[in-house]
């Protein structure tokens, strides 16, 4: 790609630093934008299928802020909206493609979900507010950091539910037995979605009473 | 030229469609045939799992020749389509392998007699008949495989697989605790009436129209797919009642 060549400023000034970990905390798509919110609930029952998905939107996210932004100044306003979507749903066709060839396992217990990240509203988000007026290499470190801002709620989220839901992780038993001889039971309502809802709003919770400036006057 | 003019906009995504178009259906076209290698030895893993023979899919084709001896099509009143036996057609000239259940069974409701398969499978002196089930979950196709002891009554053990069960809930059909429920189970009561094994809400002990022999605890938060469960194994077994009551 040409994109050094336009850059003039150096490829990881504080700018753009910035673009990464600002998505991490402050400017964070689930806690702070409330964006995504309904993959967060969806698929954060178990661990592994968290971290697939954060993947996978990672990559759908990066790669389209990249094309949305090269192709920034030839889309016409008037269907960028639609635009937009036809890059998502191609980026997403390709990695549920590619994941049905290589991972099929993980693809297997996805399900679903792949295909609903065409829906999140994260990825369009970016594009509309990030992409159609940057440069590529700032919309890539924008696609990147807020695909892991997303990502980290959804392990954290995904940890807290698969622990105390099923008392596992990654499918392992991590709750010993001498547990359940004294009356522990799993928590069947951490598994349904209403406390994935609580799991986030406790993180939101956490977040601003540490970070006043979140806190809207 | 003018961005916003009509003719700037249909070109743009005219070419756009084309462009896209053309990526995907050459990478749906590359990687198609890792997906159907994919898909064949998952279809080999399941079958074996249904007897508790757990493989990788790697090894899965090997164990798969090792263990299935017949292939077996027969069709609704029971009669016998074909049998295929090491690798060559002793009858008829249908692979079970190869059916398609989902067309069969569009088939059958329009009035044909169908093809349906069952794997026989000999392990260590005994005799298992594997019969595959296909119906309709919450939010997409569920299936499965289910092993009858050489009595063509007594569940051996069975597996299932979704396309888009809820994870956490109906996607634990697919699991090992739901499935392994099914074993020593009868498809027939003791007047050998066809009755299926039934999925109950609530517990099979805590009502009394199922019988334990024919029923298997739900899983909670997932009721339509277990229903789903019953109405698939129902009406999948069913097909196979008459080859059944043939050859018991």
């Amino acid at each position: 790609m040409s994109v050094d060549k336009q850059e003039r400023e150096p490829l990881f000034s504080p700018k753009n630093i910035k673009l990464l970990t600002n998505p991490l905390n402050k400017d964070n798509p689930i806690t702070t934008q409330v964006l995504g919110i309904c993959s967060a609930l969806a698929v954060t029952v178990k661990l592994e299928p968290a971290i697939v998905m954060s993947l996978s939107v990672m990559v759908v996210l990066s790669a389209g802020n990249v094309i949305i932004s090269l192709l920034r100044n030839s889309i016409p306003s008037r269907i960028r909206i639609i635009v937009q979507l036809v890059v998502i749903a191609a980026l997403v066709i390709l990695v549920d493609q590619v994941l049905k060839a290589y991972a099929y396992e993980v693809s297997k217990q996805l399900s679903v979900f792949v295909g609903l990240i065409i829906t999140n509203c994260i990825i369009m988000g970016r594009f509309e507010a990030f992409a159609m007026g940057n440069k590529p290499w700032p919309a890539l470190l924008d696609g990147i950091g807020n695909g892991i801002g997303y990502g980290w709620i959804l392990i954290a989220v995904a940890f807290f539910r698969e622990l105390f839901g099923s008392g596992t992780l990654f499918g392992l038993t991590i709750i010993p037995q001498g547990f359940y001889d004294f009356g522990y039971v799993n928590n069947g309502l951490v598994i349904l979605p209403p406390m994935a809802l609580f799991a986030v709003g406790a993180i939101i919770w956490i977040q601003r009473s540490r970070d006043k400036e979140l806190i809207e006057s | 030229m003018d961005k916003n003019s009509n003719s700037y906009i249909f070109i743009y995504a005219s070419v756009m469609v084309i462009v896209v178009a053309v990526v995907l259906s050459s990478v749906s076209g590359a990687l198609k045939p890792l997906q159907q290698k994919n898909k064949k030895m998952e279809k080999e893993q399941n079958i074996l799992s249904s007897i508790g023979i757990n493989t990788t899919p790697e090894e899965a084709a090997t164990l798969y020749l090792d263990n299935v001896k017949k292939e077996i099509v027969v069709d609704t009143d029971g009669n016998i389509v074909s049998v295929y036996a090491d690798g060559k057609f002793e009858t008829g000239d249908v692979r079970a392998f190869n059916i398609n259940l989902k067309k069969q069974y569009a088939a059958i409701n329009g009035g044909a007699k169908g093809q349906l398969p069952i794997f026989v499978i000999e392990q260590d002196g005994k005799t298992f008949y594997v019969f595959p089930v296909l119906g309709k979950g919450l939010w997409g196709p569920i299936w499965g495989n289910v092993a009858l002891e050489g009595d063509y009554n007594t569940v051996y053990g069975a597996n299932y697989g979704h396309e888009g069960e809820t994870p956490g809930l109906g996607a634990e059909i697919a699991d090992a605790p739901f499935s392994d429920m099914f074993k020593g189970k009868q498809i027939f009561d003791e007047q050998g009436k066809f009755v299926s094994v039934a999925v109950v809400k609530g517990g099979v002990a805590n009502q009394s129209a199922i019988l334990p022999s024919h029923g298997v605890d739900a899983i909670s938060g997932s009721t339509l797919t277990c229903d789903g469960v019953t109405e698939m194994l129902k009406h999948s077994l069913g097909l196979y009642v008459e080859y059944i009551k043939k050859n018991k």
